[in-house]
């Protein structure tokens, strides 16, 4: 049986949920669903919804939202805490490295293959050193559970980690519902993450800005599937919400197109991905862009957050060697473990993998959001057999992992509490300081068994509850 | 503020304002379409022809609630359907999101897809309903900006938005007016001739307001003077021209910087008030009115012009 974060297995209670369980019992699993009913009035009439392009139907979507919040204890926050911060000053180092002297390659420790050959590293970038030395502005870290003291980093993601704005709503949602249960004071509160973000993002204002930084968000649109956080983002910062085509160059400075003509930016927190910032440097067919960005980034005219090229901090290749980034960087025995991978690249460990797929998940190097998966246990002979063939094809572009006994989170059944795996995404804002809100997202896979939490596949979402001493 | 920004503001009060109008003409060709003789007169032509759109219509057949439902309110093709102007009226507000309040955020969010799942039987149906849910919606809006929103010069763009859009309105009701006119067979002042002109009035929530001003009786100088003329009805062109000098003269403030949009505004105010009714029947109504869609028309396009919307 997997660890359960509510029961015990002799059925009684965590200690940490005597008052969910109290809640739950006085107010009924009729009761809860009823109001299950009117969370999602909520969240659609306030708009929070995500699009899904391509499948027909209403292209905007809610994220299915479950009541019952999954829970930390302090003890436990204080590890997380810690852990968190130290992989996020891990990988701002490797970042670091990766883009000057390369020690970590000339140190053995990771082959240079892994890094300069990856799609995600940015020549252009080399021998640049962003201000305060940031690569990697806000880290997005996946953790799973699998007992009662351990807890592994699934992903991490260091370009633009998704979902913030679901930890802030869904809380908002919960307090709206049900002030009782917030009452006593004993759940830390997260509402700060805007404030902290722009703080953040003030403390890395490139050398050009004088005076008190202008920040904006860049997004690529109102079409984007992440939109709405966008704007949300925006909004609690109190910040203008831009898009390419209000942004242009001119000498070393980026402007925004205002009503009353040009104005300075100094930070852009960008929501696009790297080949489409800037079409001189990048993508020359891509008509979204900056022209000429690049240029003023690297001369110190405004600052991009997070850096481009940033992305081979999350790549899976090199996620592998993420503790002994903090071994070699920081000095330090790493508090958060990783799940043990394979990786189909190397010979021998190709063979394990095509050995034991069956027992095995798969994924792509590349891949995101759970596509391109194979879940070995739960998959047919033919389709374990077409995986191994591709997987031959391209070994470098494939590693595996083992099928994890994840814990299961208490989730709100028609009739019952039901448990259901999940995971969990805290958000750690790397400034001058390093910030870490009490929170993060929990996605909660809906189905019985589902290891897939991804919203686009139909995961859900709950509230995260940090306790306080 | 961003000039996309800006814009987005403009347009989304325009939208929503024109999607009021639209209800408004249903409405009225409703009223107009019930009297006896209707049928043959095709009523709902002229109401069409009010929206902009008369030629999508063959002239040899008769126009008919179906088909002004149908183009008015459903047609998702039909760029001024309400269908149309309130999914517009949304992405411009989702574009410019950051500048809304909740509340009208909410109301634009509202059953956004509502008429998406309509047929024209079920919508002429409850056609009542629908525009009343039409209605709602504006006011809604309305109202939370009113209330909430800052009143910076995003404020400024969304009046001056739906000023511009409200003055056409009017010009475009009393338009409909002319278009049921029929001098061969009708004589001014007669009782067909009496109940289409309060139908206007009614059309714009404006019987009452007009009983307090003229007393009891309806004379089609006195309505005109009322709806062009009158400073202290809102839906006045004279009122709405005010209310777009008043918003551009902000405007010009915020930035310290006068264009054409400025002079023209003030040209309108000036050349409306040395206008009576009088002079409007010996000009013609219909010249009038085509000469005020007309400035405003010009008027949008010099407000664009200068604060370099897209």
């Amino acid at each position: 049986m997997p660890f359960h974060e509510m029961f015990e297995p002799d059925g009684s209670v965590r200690s940490c949920y005597d008052e969910v369980q109290q809640w739950v019992e006085r107010t009924g699993i009729a009761g809860l669903n009823r109001r299950m009913d009117e969370a999602e009035a909520i969240f659609r009439r306030i708009g929070i919804t995500f699009a899904v392009y391509g499948e027909g139907g209403d292209p905007e979507r809610l994220i299915p939202f479950d009541l019952l919040p999954r829970i930390f204890t302090a003890q436990e926050w204080r590890v997380l805490d810690k852990g968190i911060r130290q992989r996020a000053r891990a990988l701002n180092a490797f970042l670091h490295d990766v883009y000057h002297r390369g020690e970590i390659v000339k140190a053995g420790i990771m082959p240079a293959d892994i890094i300069y050959r990856n799609s995600a590293y940015l020549a252009e970038m080399a021998d640049f050193t962003p201000p305060g030395k940031v690569y990697s502005h806000i880290v997005g870290i996946d953790i799973v559970r699998t007992g009662p003291g351990s807890f592994e980093v699934l992903e991490d993601n260091c370009r633009t980690p998704s979902g913030v704005s679901y930890m802030l709503e869904n809380r908002e949602i919960m307090t709206r519902m049900f002030p009782e249960l917030f009452n006593q004071g004993i759940v830390a509160p997260v509402d700060d993450y805007p404030a902290e973000l722009l703080k953040s993002l003030k403390e890395v204002a490139p050398p050009a800005c004088k005076g008190d930084p202008v920040v904006v968000v860049l997004t690529p649109g109102s079409l984007n599937s992440a939109y709405y956080e966008h704007s949300f983002l925006a909004d609690l910062m109190g910040v203008e919400l831009v898009e390419p085509a209000d942004l242009f160059v001119d000498g070393d400075r980026v402007y925004m197109k205002t009503t009353l003509g040009p104005k300075a930016v100094d930070v852009i927190y960008r929501r696009i991905d790297d080949e489409y910032l800037d079409p001189l440097v990048f993508r020359a067919d891509s008509l979204l862009g900056v022209p000429g960005i690049f240029n003023v980034y690297r001369n110190g005219g405004v600052t991009l957050a997070s850096a481009p090229g940033a992305g081979i901090a999350d790549d899976k290749a090199v996620y592998i060697y993420v503790p002994e980034m903090i071994r070699f960087y920081l000095g330090e025995k790493p508090i958060l473990d990783n799940i043990q991978t394979w990786q189909c690249g190397k010979p021998d460990e190709m063979a394990y993998v095509l050995e034991n797929l069956h027992e095995l998940v798969a994924k792509e190097v590349h891949g995101s959001g759970g596509y391109g998966m194979l879940i070995g246990p739960k998959s047919t002979k033919d389709e374990i057999a077409a995986y191994a063939a591709r997987i031959r094809a391209n070994p470098g572009e494939f590693i595996a992992q083992p099928t994890l006994d994840l814990s299961t989170v208490p989730t709100l059944g028609p009739a019952a509490v039901v448990g259901r795996h999940a995971d969990f995404r805290p958000y750690c804002l790397v400034g001058k300081q390093i910030r870490l809100v009490p929170g993060g997202l929990t996605r909660v896979a809906l189905t019985e068994g589902s290891l897939v939490v991804n919203s686009s596949q139909g995961g859900g979402v709950k509230d995260t509850w940090v306790l306080q001493d | 503020m961003l000039s996309r920004t800006a814009e987005n503001l403009f347009w989304m009060a325009r939208y929503m304002e024109r999607a009021e109008a639209t209800a408004r003409l249903l409405t009225m060709g409703q009223r107009m379409a019930i009297l006896p003789g209707a049928h043959h007169r095709d009523e709902w032509r002229s109401v069409v022809r009010a929206t902009g759109a008369g030629h999508q219509f063959p002239e040899d057949t008769i126009v008919t609630e179906s088909d002004a439902v149908s183009f008015m309110m459903l047609d998702a093709d039909n760029p001024s359907s309400i269908r149309s102007c309130l999914l517009k009226a949304r992405a411009n507000a989702k574009s410019a999101r950051t500048m809304l309040t909740q509340d009208m955020w909410e109301a634009l969010n509202e059953g956004w897809r509502k008429l998406d799942s309509y047929d024209v039987g079920e919508a002429r149906q409850q056609l009542p309903t629908l525009i009343d849910w039409v209605k709602t919606r504006v006011m809604t809006f309305r109202g939370a900006a009113h209330s909430g929103q800052l009143r910076n010069e995003g404020h400024d763009f969304l009046r001056a938005g739906s000023a511009l859009e409200r003055a056409q309105m009017t010009l475009r009701l009393l338009d409909v007016k002319y278009y049921v006119l029929l001098p061969e067979t009708e004589v001014i002042g007669g009782n067909r001739d009496h109940y289409q002109w309060t139908s206007v009035l009614h059309a714009l929530s404006g019987s009452r307001a007009y009983h307090h001003v003229y007393g009891g009786t309806y004379t089609p100088w006195q309505i005109t003077d009322f709806l062009m003329l009158n400073r202290l009805f809102p839906r006045s062109v004279a009122y709405c021209y005010d209310q777009l000098a008043y918003r551009l003269n902000r405007l010009a403030g915020w930035h310290d910087a006068r264009a054409a949009c400025h002079e023209t505004v003030h040209d309108m105010v000036a050349a409306l008030e040395k206008l009576d009714s009088g002079e409007i029947f010996r000009f013609g109504l219909h010249e009038t009115v085509q000469h005020g869609l007309s400035s405003t028309n010009r008027l949008g396009a010099e407000i664009a012009e200068a604060y370099h919307f897209g």
